[in-house]
């Protein structure tokens, strides 16, 4: 008995301070402080929100740089992260992956005829783990960059240029991978002026 | 695999020694000898004033267990509550529907019992006030009371001919204000500035630039997963967890999420050596824990830059270097990498987190294999915070009674003598969670109603399955996601969730109550060392013995079947 009353106030207590003051505070700080991150890192042009830094966003068609495929309903669901969850036995796997690599063939060999299977990296085939991996590898950036600057009409240096100010590397040059942010590449693209 | 990935896990184990030392001194002061004065001293004395205890009446290990069972009781009673009227409560700006009886049910057996297991997605389901007041509260607690537990067990260790552990409810309070919250309060910081949201508004909603429109969750991130890291609970605000680009923005705030998790599963090791005085002791545990986790590292890396089998066929090039990590990248993200990818995964299922930062069902075979092995050796490597170390102790006295049978004399553990009714004891804490995990796995294979749940079929199936059992037997909470919730799997994953926690814990505190009990006798030159190499080296024979021997079976009809196949 003298043990539910003690638990019974405890839970009160410790529902309060961890479950409201802690998360309050923290969030009065996060305001204060880190506004940007704290919001979600959205990102914003001419007053309107058009997506975050941390969230893929669909492209479709030859004039934007490509996400990597995604797992979620409808694809780059921001408000459902998910895996694909396909074990490495599964045949749905193997489809994929090849339905994938021949949908960059065949997007980017008419700018790029030389392009094999050979010279796709492997994470613009496969989903991500959230399903809004905001970046792509280096080497998938620059695959594309031929297209973008045939269809945009620009220098291919330019746009080389472009993914190298994109591009993400390790933190503190140390730790994680470099990663190119697709979002903020697009925007990149969209302020430069073609020939 | 690069020099550069190598490099990183070297620097991560690196960090990891040199915070987890001096936490674990600290946390030992904190238990044992701080008597807080002023305003500190003030607040603690009013929270005992309230609930009505006082701290220096100590308690056996009976009493001490049944004040944790009633209050986590009734702390999972409030959870199940919350999440049923949740749509009727309020900071649910998203609107969020009722958590339907099933699912509710077996969510707050996994938060109370520090599992985290999730049959849900938590940014589609779960108000914020679930996610703050019910969910990250438990991350606090259960995390807590393992801590509490431990700390009890330990003083059993150490003490002698005495009949009292401690006072729960004191251990409860130092160990969520001087252990969980400062960490807590440091880490949330770390990961905002990051990029981990924190915020009391709904989703955002963007204007794509190619028109479409995007919803974009988000919330107040950041406090929930530092202490889901921190307290091995591992349940994600978002559902794909720490794979979430806004749950783990960077490759530092992977770094820290990583160290959170493995920090006081490692640092409660150095606490044990300081409350008993046998330092040497605990670092001979410490390094049999550190060689498990390096092979589960040297199993696991490799495998997944090697790629699957599929991957390889594809033609695709899966080559490190030349601006990719390559490798396995299904379910995987660009900004982690292989070595990142890795490192997390060792880490997760060694420490009883559960968290990941990529998706387990994708992982190669033998890659997969390897948090599945991590798993079944009972969450002792780190293991989970107090829950990793009191289990351990359960083999440690197997390895001392093995030795002592080899030798032909009485066991002894740091001066104490281990009779018949430890060895029950230890025996029944190593071998209740695995055979729970058996069973309930070929139920569920054998069973309609459980065969629902897989996703993949054939051989990849029984792995999602057996996983699911182990995971949550463990109190561990990762997952091959694509396992499937029903009443079956909610149901009898409560069950293994409840049982695979409480069960441990009693053996645990009676073990505690019984060496309390017990005088110390001098070391002497029959007696077996228990600090060097031979001990080390025994420790994770009987670790791999007991445990390996009973998974064996299982791996050959999961991942060995599936390796063999392509």
């Amino acid at each position: 008995m003298k043990n539910l009353v003690s638990s019974v106030i405890a839970i009160v207590l410790i529902t309060a301070v961890f479950g409201f003051a802690y998360p309050a505070v923290m969030t009065a700080f996060g305001q204060v402080a880190f506004p940007h991150q704290a919001n979600g890192s959205l990102i914003e042009r001419n007053g309107k929100v058009v997506g975050s830094k941390l969230a893929a966003q669909a492209f479709t068609g030859p004039r934007y740089f490509h996400e990597r495929p995604s797992a979620t309903t409808p694809p780059y669901n921001a408000g459902g992260t998910t895996f694909a969850n396909l074990g490495p036995t599964n045949p749905d796997l193997a489809k994929n992956i090849r339905a994938a690599a021949l949908a960059i063939l065949k997007l980017e060999r008419p700018y790029n005829p030389g392009l094999t299977i050979h010279d796709i990296p492997v994470d613009a085939v496969t989903t991500s783990g959230s399903g809004i991996d905001p970046d792509i590898s280096p080497a998938y950036a620059q695959l594309q960059a031929r297209r973008i600057a045939a269809v945009r009409q620009l220098s291919l240096a330019a746009v080389r240029k472009l993914i190298a100010q994109n591009t993400d590397g390790r933190s503190w040059g140390f730790f994680g991978e470099p990663g190119v942010n697709v979002l903020e590449l697009n925007l990149g693209l969209n302020s430069l002026r073609g020939k | 695999m690069s020099g550069q990935g190598v490099a990183q896990i070297l620097v991560y184990s690196g960090v990891l020694v040199l915070l987890a030392l001096p936490l674990g001194l600290y946390m030992a002061w904190a238990f044992e000898r701080f008597s807080p004065r002023g305003i500190l001293g003030a607040i603690e004395k009013g929270f005992y004033r309230v609930v009505r205890t006082d701290p220096e009446q100590e308690q056996d290990w009976k009493s001490y267990g049944t004040t944790v069972l009633v209050f986590s009781v009734l702390f999972w009673g409030l959870l199940y509550l919350i999440l049923r009227a949740q749509s009727h409560l309020f900071l649910n700006p998203d609107h969020m529907k009722a958590v339907p009886a099933h699912l509710s049910l077996n969510t707050a057996a996994s938060f109370i019992t520090n599992t985290n297991w999730q049959f849900y997605a938590g940014e589609s389901t779960m108000s914020y006030l679930s996610q703050m007041a019910g969910l990250a509260v438990q991350n606090f607690v259960s995390a807590a009371v393992g801590m509490a537990v431990l700390v009890a067990v330990v003083r059993g260790i150490a003490r002698r001919s005495s009949g009292t552990l401690g006072n729960f409810w004191r251990d409860l309070y130092r160990s969520l204000v001087y252990v969980l919250l400062p960490l807590a309060v440091i880490a949330t910081a770390i990961l905002i500035w990051q990029g981990v949201p924190q915020t009391f508004h709904g989703h955002a909603t963007a204007t794509t630039l190619q028109g479409a429109t995007q919803t974009i969750a988000r919330g107040p991130v950041a406090s929930q997963v530092a202490i889901k890291q921190l307290g091995t609970n591992g349940g994600g605000f978002y559902n794909s967890n720490s794979a979430a680009p806004p749950e783990n923005p960077t490759g530092l705030s992977n770094l820290i999420e990583m160290l959170s998790l493995l920090l006081i599963p490692a640092a409660q090791v150095f606490m044990f050596g300081r409350m008993v005085l046998a330092r040497r002791h605990a670092w001979a545990v410490f390094a049999a824990m550190f060689v498990v986790f390096a092979i589960g590292l040297a199993v696991n890396l490799p495998a997944e830059q090697h790629g699957s089998q599929v991957l390889r066929a594809s033609g695709v090039n899966i080559t490190q270097g030349h601006g990719q990590s390559g490798g396995n990248m299904a379910d995987k993200e660009v900004r982690f990498g292989q070595a990142a990818t890795s490192n997390w995964t060792v880490s997760t299922s060694d420490a009883s987190n559960g968290a990941v930062n990529s998706g387990f069902d994708a992982q190669t075979p033998a890659g997969g294999a390897v948090p599945l092995v991590n798993l079944f050796l009972g969450e002792v490597i780190f293991g989970g915070v107090g829950s990793g170390l009191f289990t351990m102790f359960f083999y440690i006295i197997l390895a001392v009674f093995i030795a002592g049978l080899m030798v032909g004399r009485t066991p002894e553990w740091l001066g104490k003598k281990i009779e018949a009714r430890e060895i029950k004891l230890a025996a029944l804490g190593a071998l209740f969670v695995p055979t729970m995990v058996l069973t309930l796995t070929a139920l569920s294979i054998v069973t309609k109603s459980g065969l629902a749940s897989i996703y993949n079929s054939g051989a990849h199936g029984f792995t999602e399955t057996l996983y699911a059992y182990n995971s949550q037997s463990n109190n561990n909470g990762s997952a091959f996601a694509g396992f499937g919730l029903t009443n079956f799997s909610a149901y009898f994953g409560a069950v293994a969730m409840l049982l695979g926690r409480f069960v441990p814990m009693f053996a645990a505190l009676a073990l505690g109550g019984m060496l309390a009990k017990k005088n110390t006798h001098p070391f002497s030159a029959g007696t077996f060392r228990t600090d060097g190499p031979t001990f080390v080296f025994l420790l994770i024979g009987v670790i791999a013995l007991t445990a390996g021997l009973m998974i064996l079976p299982a791996l050959t009809l999961g991942p060995i079947v599936e390796g063999l196949m392509h």
